[in-house]
This record gives C-alpha cells, sequence and structure tokens, in this order.
C-alpha cells in the first residue's frame, strides 16, 4: 500500500529541514521516494497545516524490569486512583506512577513516542525487563546493560586484568543480555553498600576489592567505545542527590579522558551547598561543562511536582534517601552479585524548598545548554515524574510566559535560588524534534529511525499547530508505527508490536573459560540458562529483534 | 534415548538449574541432582493425553469450544490456580480481561501474608546468590527450609566456594520457631543449629520480642512462648555483628491469624538493623510451581498481584474480597477455570458451577469436570520461564520431549479466541 501524507510542515533534524511544507510517501512500512512511475496512492492525508516529526524516542524511561514492578506491587493505591478500562481493541490495565505495561505502550504511543529505552537492564533481570517491554504494544524498546557493581568486574579490576578481557566480558554482557548499550549506577556503589559502605566518593575505594568508581567508570567507557557500541557508556554519577554533588559531576566529565560519555538524569547530581538551606543550583556550572567537553551527553531527569515513585538500581542512595518515602513505605534489595535496587515512592511538592529548587534546577539545565543535539527530554520515568507529563514539560521549555508564571507559584526561597527567571530562551519546534528525535536516534545508534527521509521506517507524529504547547505535544493528530496508523486523535487505533533494538559486538569466546567456573562456582544459574537467546524474544509472534551495525574505526 | 544436562526445575522454588534428565521416548528419569520434591515432579508419566467433555474424549478444538460457550454469558467467573508458566499467565490474563473474571493465584492466601507487609511499609531483600557468597548469619523463623526445598543448605549456605567467606563452615544458622527435621542445616564439618523452637501460635509474640530488643526497648517478661529473653538477646546481638546477616521466613508456614503483622515486624528488624552499623537483609522462602510467575506476570499487566476482578472492565485488586475459594462459597461466582499446569494432585474445589479444567496430565477429577483438557508442564513438555523464590530471577525452562500435549497458553488463547 502506498500512503502520501500531503503537505505537512516538517521538521525533521536529521535532514536539516526545519518547517518546510513537504510530501511524504510510505511503503511497507519506510518512508519511500516519490514514485516517479505514475502509481496511485492507496491512501492520502491531508496534512496541510499540521506538524509533521518522526515518531517521538524516549531514551531513558524505566518501562521494563524487576524494580518496576516492584514500583507497582507497592502502590496499589496509586493503581486505584488511575484505571484504565478495556475496548474492543485494547486491553485494561492501571496507570499514574508506574502504569501497567499494556497502558504504558498505549499511553507512550498516544503521546506520538514510537520507541523507549530501559536505561537499568540487571544482567540477571535482563528477561524479566524483555518479558515486560514484550507486552509493551506499539513502541520499539530496547535497554541498556547495567555493569559496574558485579563481582565478577569488580574482581576482574582487583586481579588488573587488561582492557580486552574487560571488553570480551561486557561484549559477552550485552549479547547474554540482548541490550544496545551499557549502563553504569553509582559506579560500583551498590556493591560498596553490600559491604555496609554508605557513601562512595569518585575516588574512594570499595571496601573488598580495593577498586574506585574512577576506575570502573573509565574502564566502562573505554570498553564500550573500544566495542564499538555507538551509545556512549550511560552513566548514574556518584552522589545522586547530595547537595554538592556538582563537584563529583565536574570531576566526572573532567576525569573521563575525553571519551564519550552520557551523564543520565543530571539534574538529580547539579546541586550546590550554598545559601541557607544548604542546598543551591548547580546548573550553570553543569551546562558549562557539557557546552565545553563535546564529548559529553545528559538527559535531564526533569522532576515535575506531584506524587510518583522513584525506581533507582542505587540501592546505596535510594536506602539513604528512604527518610522521605512518601507515602513511607519503600524497597531495598541487595542482586545475585550483580547489582541491586531500591524503590522508594516520592511526593514532589512546588511548596518544599528542595522539590522546588530541584525543578528549577532541571529547567535551568534543558535552558543552558546550548546544543540541543546533547541533551535529551526525560523525567527519568517514573522517578522525577510519570513519562505522562512530557507535554507540560515541553510548554516549559518552549513558552517562557507560562514558565514564569510557574514559578511564581515555588517555594519563595527556592524562587530565590534560581535564576530561571532571568533565561529568557524558549525551545523551537525544531529544537524540540532534535531533542525527542534526531538527536535521541543519533545517540542510540538506531538506523533509520529519527528521521523522515526515504530509506527510514515510517514512524511519523502529525501534531496540529497550537500555541499552548501541552496541548498540542498531548494529542496527536495521527501516529504512525513502521508506516502503520496506530493512533487517531490521541487515540489508540491499532495495536501493533515494536521490535526490539539491540547491538552484538563481537568478543572472544574464551572469555566463557573464565566466566563459566565463576558461575559454577559462585552464582546460581549455569552460564547457559544465563544466556537469553533470539527464540525468547520472538517465540511468542509478536516479538523481533533488530541489531545494529557497530561504528568503525576504533 | 537422550540425557539433558543443566536442566532448571521449576517445582523447587529456588532455581535448581543443574539437573541431569534422561528421556526415553515419553519417560522421563532423573539421573543427577535430583531431590524429594523435583524427582517425583519431573518423573511422573503422561496419562492423559486427550481432552475432556463431560467425561467423554473430545478433540482439543471441541473442547476450547466447549469452554469458551461455558464462559460465555457468565457474570461473574473465576480463575483459579494460576499455576503455569511465563506465557499461560500472560493467556490467562487476557481471557480474564475478556471473560471479566476473578484471577486467583492458587497460594495467594500464603503471599499475601507478604504483600501486605510490603504494601504497608515494604522491606529490605536479597537473592539466592548474595545469600551463596554473603551471608555469614541466617536466622530462619518459622519454617524449615530443608523440607521447603531439600537441597537449600547444600546449594546456598556449603557451597564450596563462598566468594566473602573464608569458609562456609564460618557461618550460623539459627531456627527460630521450628525444629529442623533433618541434619541438612549441620554444616559439613559438624556444626549444628542453635534451635529455639516455640509453637506457630507463639510466634507473633516471639518475634514481636526480637523486634524490641534490636530496637534496645525495655521488657519487663523474662520468656516468651518458652523461649528465654536472654536467648532472644543473643539473637538480636549476633544480627548486629554479623557482617551480612539474613533473615529468612516462609509466608506459606507462618499459617495464623495476621501473620502479615509477624512479617512486617520481621521486616522492620532487618531494616532496624540495617540502621545499626551492619548490613541485613530478609529472604522470603515460597515461589514453588509459579506461584510467584502468577503475581510477577499479573503485575506488569495489571500493575496488582495475581488477585484481582476484571469484571468491571479494568482491573481490581482486593487481597481478602477476590478470594476465588469465598467467591465460590459465597455463590458469588457462576463459573469456574482451574489452571494447574504442575501438580496433578492440585485438584479444584469442588463446585455445582460450570467448570474448566486446564490441568497436568493424570489430574484425578472427582467430581468429573465440564470440560478437562491436560496441558503439557512447563519445563517438560515445552520451554517457558518461571520465577523462582526472590521473584528476580527468571529460570528459562527447557522443552525435554515431545509429547504432543499443548501448552497451558495455548489452550487458554484459544479459549479467548472462540469467546
Amino acid at each position: 500500500m502506498l500512503i502520501k501524507l500531503t503537505g505537512g510542515t516538517i521538521y525533521d533534524p536529521a535532514s536539516g529541514i526545519a518547517g518546510q511544507q513537504q510530501d511524504i510517501y510510505i511503503q511497507d512500512g519506510r518512508i519511500v521516494e516519490a514514485p516517479e512511475d505514475g502509481r496511485p496512492v492507496d491512501r492520502e492525508y491531508d496534512l496541510r497545516g499540521k506538524v509533521v516529526m518522526s515518531g517521538a524516542i524516549d531514551m531513558h524511561t524505566h518501562i521494563g524490569g524487576g524494580k518496576g514492578n516492584i514500583a507497582r506491587t507497592l502502590l496499589p493505591e496509586d493503581h486505584r486512583a488511575d484505571p484504565v478500562h478495556r475496548t474492543h481493541l485494547t486491553r485494561s490495565g492501571t496507570g499514574h506512577a508506574m502504569p501497567s505495561s499494556f497502558v504504558t505502550g498505549y499511553r507512550y504511543a498516544e503521546m506520538g513516542y514510537t520507541a523507549c529505552f530501559e536505561p537499568a537492564v540487571l544482567p540477571i533481570n535482563a528477561r524479566q525487563a524483555h518479558m515486560e517491554m514484550g507486552d509493551t504494544p506499539i513502541i520499539d524498546k530496547g535497554g541498556y546493560v547495567m555493569l559496574g557493581s558485579d563481582d565478577f568486574l569488580l574482581r576482574m579490576l582487583t586481579a588488573k586484568k587488561d582492557q580486552k578481557a574487560v571488553n570480551d566480558y561486557v561484549a559477552w554482557t550485552l549479547n547474554a543480555a540482548k541490550a544496545i548499550g551499557v549502563k553504569v549506577v553509582n559506579a560500583g556503589g551498590i556493591n560498596a553498600f553490600k559491604f555496609n559502605q554508605r557513601k562512595l566518593e569518585l575516588d574512594e575505594q570499595n571496601a573488598h576489592y580495593g577498586v574506585t568508581p574512577r576506575q570502573v567508570l573509565q574502564t566502562l567507557a573505554r570498553a564500550v567505545n573500544e566495542l564499538g557500541v555507538t551509545h556512549p557508556l550511560h552513566v548514574h554519577g556518584c552522589n545522586l542527590g547530595v547537595p554538592g554533588n556538582v563537584d563529583t559531576t565536574l570531576n566526572t566529565i573532567e576525569g573521563i579522558d575525553g571519551l564519550p560519555m552520557h551523564l543520565t538524569h543530571i539534574q538529580f547530581h547539579s546541586y550546590g551547598t550554598e545559601g541557607d538551606f544548604k542546598f543551591s543550583s548547580g546548573a550553570a556550572q553543569i551546562a558549562e561543562a557539557i557546552n565545553k567537553n563535546k564529548n559529553i551527553t545528559a538527559d535531564v531527569g526533569q522532576i515535575l511536582f506531584g506524587q510518583t515513585v522513584t525506581a533507582s538500581g542505587d540501592n546505596m542512595r535510594q536506602h539513604a534517601n528512604h527518610k522521605f518515602a512518601s507515602p513511607n513505605k519503600w524497597v531495598c534489595m541487595d542482586i545475585e552479585c550483580d547489582a541491586g535496587c531500591g524503590v522508594v515512592p516520592f511526593k514532589y511538592k512546588d511548596q518544599n524548598f528542595v522539590n522546588a529548587l530541584q525543578w528549577a534546577i532541571g529547567l535551568e539545565i534543558f535552558l543552558l545548554v546550548e546544543d540541543p543535539w546533547r541533551i535529551f527530554l526525560t523525567t527519568d520515568h517514573p522517578n522525577g515524574a510519570p513519562f505522562t507529563s512530557y507535554p507540560h514539560l515541553i510548554r516549559l521549555l518552549m513558552d517562557r510566559s507560562f514558565r514564569n508564571d510557574m514559578l511564581a507559584t515555588i517555594h519563595p526561597e527556592a524562587q530565590k535560588m534560581t535564576t530561571l527567571a532571568s533565561i529568557e530562551r524558549e525551545y523551537s519546534l525544531n529544537e524540540i524534534a532534535i531533542m525527542t528525535r534526531a538527536g535521541a536516534a543519533r545517540i542510540i545508534g538506531l538506523k533509520d529511525r529519527g528521521a523522515l527521509s526515504p530509506g527510514n521506517f515510517a514512524d511519523i507524529t502529525v501534531y496540529t499547530e497550537n500555541d499552548n504547547r501541552e496541548t498540542m505535544f498531548s494529542k496527536p493528530d495521527y501516529v504512525f508505527k513502521d508506516g502503520e496508523l496506530v493512533v487517531k486523535d490521541g487515540e489508540v487505533v491499532k495495536v501493533t508490536w515494536g521490535t526490539t533494538h539491540i547491538v552484538r559486538p563481537d568478543y572472544d569466546l574464551s572469555i566463557e573459560n573464565e566466566l563459566k567456573p565463576y558461575f559454577d562456582k559462585y552464582l546460581t544459574m549455569k552460564l547457559g540458562n544465563f544466556k537469553i537467546s533470539d527464540d525468547e524474544i520472538s517465540e511468542d509472534g509478536r516479538g523481533s529483534l533488530t541489531t545494529h551495525p557497530l561504528h568503525i574505526g576504533v | 534415548m537422550t540425557e539433558i544436562t543443566e536442566v532448571p526445575s521449576p517445582f523447587c522454588g529456588i532455581g535448581t538449574d543443574d539437573l541431569s534428565i534422561k528421556v526415553e521416548g515419553l519417560a522421563v528419569t532423573v539421573t543427577a541432582n535430583g531431590c524429594a520434591v523435583n524427582t517425583p515432579a519431573f518423573e511422573q508419566p503422561i496419562s492423559d493425553t486427550a481432552p475432556r467433555i463431560a467425561g467423554q474424549t473430545a478433540s482439543l478444538e471441541a473442547a476450547v469450544a466447549k469452554a469458551a460457550e461455558l464462559l460465555r454469558d457468565t457474570r461473574q467467573p473465576v480463575i483459579g490456580g494460576c499455576a503455569t508458566d511465563v506465557n499461560g499467565m500472560r493467556a490467562l490474563l487476557a481471557l480474564a480481561d475478556k471473560a471479566g473474571a476473578v484471577v486467583d493465584n492458587i497460594n495467594f492466601n500464603a503471599a499475601r501474608r507478604n504483600l501486605l507487609a510490603m504494601q504497608d511499609s515494604g522491606w529490605m531483600n536479597t537473592t539466592l546468590a548474595e545469600v551463596k557468597n554473603r551471608c555469614d548469619l541466617l536466622l530462619i523463623i518459622g519454617t524449615d527450609p530443608e523440607v521447603f526445598a531439600p537441597r537449600f543448605f547444600e546449594r546456598f549456605l556449603w557451597n564450596e566456594h563462598a566468594m566473602f567467606l573464608e569458609s562456609t563452615d564460618q557461618r550460623d544458622v539459627i531456627y527460630l520457631g521450628k525444629t529442623p527435621a533433618g541434619k541438612a542445616a549441620v554444616s559439613p564439618a559438624g556444626k549444628t543449629p542453635t534451635v529455639l523452637a516455640c509453637d506457630d501460635a507463639d510466634l507473633p509474640d516471639v518475634v514481636a520480642v526480637l523486634s524490641a530488643l534490636v530496637r534496645n526497648q525495655p521488657l519487663q517478661v523474662e520468656t516468651v512462648g518458652n523461649i528465654a529473653v536472654s536467648a532472644l538477646q543473643k539473637v538480636a546481638d549476633r544480627l548486629r555483628q554479623a557482617r551480612y546477616g539474613v533473615v529468612l521466613w516462609s509466608a506459606g508456614k507462618l499459617a495464623f491469624e495476621h501473620a502479615e503483622l509477624t512479617v512486617q515486624t520481621i521486616c522492620n528488624i532487618v531494616k532496624d538493623i540495617n540502621m545499626q552499623a551492619t548490613r541485613c537483609s530478609g529472604l522470603p522462602l515460597g515461589g514453588k510451581e509459579g506461584d510467584y510467575t502468577a503475581n510477577q506476570v499479573c503485575g506488569w499487566t495489571t500493575g496488582y498481584p495475581a488477585r484481582v476482578n476484571f469484571a468491571r472492565g479494568y482491573p481490581e485488586y482486593d487481597p481478602f474480597l477476590f478470594d476465588s475459594q469465598a467467591m465460590i462459597a459465597n455463590g458469588e461466582a457462576d463459573a469456574l477455570v482451574w489452571v494447574q499446569a504442575y501438580n496433578a494432585t492440585a485438584t479444584p474445589p469442588r463446585t455445582g458451577l460450570p467448570t474448566i479444567v486446564v490441568g497436568r496430565s493424570g489430574m484425578q477429577l472427582e467430581p468429573e469436570p465440564d470440560v478437562f483438557i491436560p496441558v503439557g508442564t512447563p519445563g517438560i513438555d515445552h520451554a517457558g520461564h518461571v520465577y523462582r523464590m526472590d521473584s528476580v530471577v527468571a529460570l528459562r525452562l527447557k522443552k525435554l520431549r515431545d509429547s504432543g500435549l499443548p501448552s497451558t497458553a495455548e489452550v487458554l488463547n484459544a479459549i479467548e479466541q472462540a469467546l
């Protein structure tokens, strides 16, 4: 079937198109050139006066993996307030802070998103992550596998194994867990917590291994780069949420030796210690460092006010923060000599000084980082806020008077501690398209996605222009996924199943000569049973794997 | 004949995956690393291969059509058992969503004791590899792990190598409540566990006293449940001295009123120790025959663990109201689907309601249900996934033989399509 999208105003930063009227043709799931053979168009959509972008991509959202299910189980009261009815087309479920998997897929698609990436796939829990994402309809998915607090890597570092051996282990893990990138959370800190360390500075040694977070970061960043994995090491830094951690973050940026590194939910790592409350914004320094260091990318992890739940691998920091749990209940787990997790409900309040300033710090970073190709729109769902708040966040970025109206309502001392009111920048539609589409596809290494030129998959979102950007981005007119119309007027009209994006870097098979006895001796699963096979993703007839090439010339 | 090694078991809950199994035709024999729980469960012969409608042999298509007919105009069907693998649960939840059914996991009344505690105040727990490598003190409350899972001690306490202990003989084991049935808790070098036995009925008081001692609260009593408070004081001190203490309980064994409060007290002991300069973790023992699988899959599908009702068109969770056995007894249900792919002896509750049984081959049913469809067992007749006791690790189950039996998922998907 040949589909024509006629006369839309195109924002396709990957092709350098910013607001030009242009037709798009779709065939067999992909965008194609205008047919020259006079073939009739089977279906035409008149998009004159409408804004057309590729499907949005959330490069950091917790939609799969055990901690999400712990968060769900922990908060029945939150689900009761947001029941989602079954329709003739869609499954029932529940929503809000940590929606059920089907609802997650529907709601992302209804906002114009067509791909989402789970950033904390524990190797031992990767099966669950894929199974949950396998029950998340419409959107494509993928995951970054978590390393850095696993005993095997720390043992390697203590034993001063060479970089090649580490690279083999990292590549083996990427293959075994079916991931597209590598994440590190509080490098070595989750492990240190198991030895009763309650904090771990960048250059502080693990009590058992003697290894420092900086060593872990440098080794893993090098491994990712040398393996040719496009997505840079995805780093959740040390000292999350600790006043004064801006220094740690700046030190992390300086200390990575120019290697590519992505700093995630950087808002939570941009705090100073000035002022009466010993809590201040480090946003200006962080933005300056990002502007200066071209090897660094970041996503914000914006907080927005209201009830949510924080779900993190960083159980060291989550345990420290449990006293702020609201409602007052929380879960921490140590997991399989591999990692851990901490789930703590939070209610961010605009009249709480710290929360209000966190809100401002996130926005400051968004607005002070100059290059939209290197900063990404996230709330670290559900940690800063549920993903359903994205349209509101987009309005805050695009509409200065709205932003300042909101600023005027928050805790007065927080207003005094932020420069937000003086920042005049308003994001353009093209910049939004960069940070939520073209840039996201580029940083993850997705080929054929996030762009509207012929050859790309037809993941396309169509909006009606509206000065109220929250309204505009809440309810697209049309969303096409792989060329099929899946959402019309903000509601799902067809349920499809996206693909799982992965990389498969080569490695020296002899790494299993070390891994197998380690599994037999210390772990609780056989090496052969640990590795996820391709058919586990595809056997139910819905899922599929899309392998992306590695970058060459390393 | 084929020999298959590194076979994972869905039966024991502790995720044993080192079994060796010989397959000759349809006969399965465990040749290495079997136990009293796993071996008979794997070796059970196939006796039914054909579905039945009202006791008469029928084709699968006819049985599926009859099942759909029985469910078609119901107002409140219930789906009980929920003992299957991940794909089976996926299909079960799709059917329940369409039929407006209650979903009720067979072991929910036991799991509820944990869930209520968790949903009220949370917990700090650990997983089996952490126990295997870190635990230097195991406090067992109100249960006997070797009865539940005969290889628990061999695999996770008396392992030859532990990463962070010079010798696993350094480990101390304390029983609070139960007396061990056998010698599994005795270390290889002969170190015996400390046993502080009491009646189940006294366990809430004993645990409450231990909690008070952990919090350094003054106590007036000198004994509780025939246990000297001074002995409990030693337990509290040991928890503080341990580098990585683990407190184990089994919700299924705490079969007394409001056991959730005892679970909560246990979880609070763990939290309190973690605020006193050392580490400690909880470990809930359970997860046999896919009961944690039911809660996990229901969790991501609906937002709630596996006792939900879809009658209103969306999932509602009530850990008490939607008890399928009570609903059947009270006349609140009008049809029963019983799903039990692991255990032929776990038969449905007796009821006069229209009944559809999707069960393991060999299930003896009295009275004969309206529809019986024998299904393959996950991990024997087809591949699949199942969660073990820590709710974190999902095992990839293997297909061992070609029995021709359909999977639970195939049968329930077919009924859903026919509905």
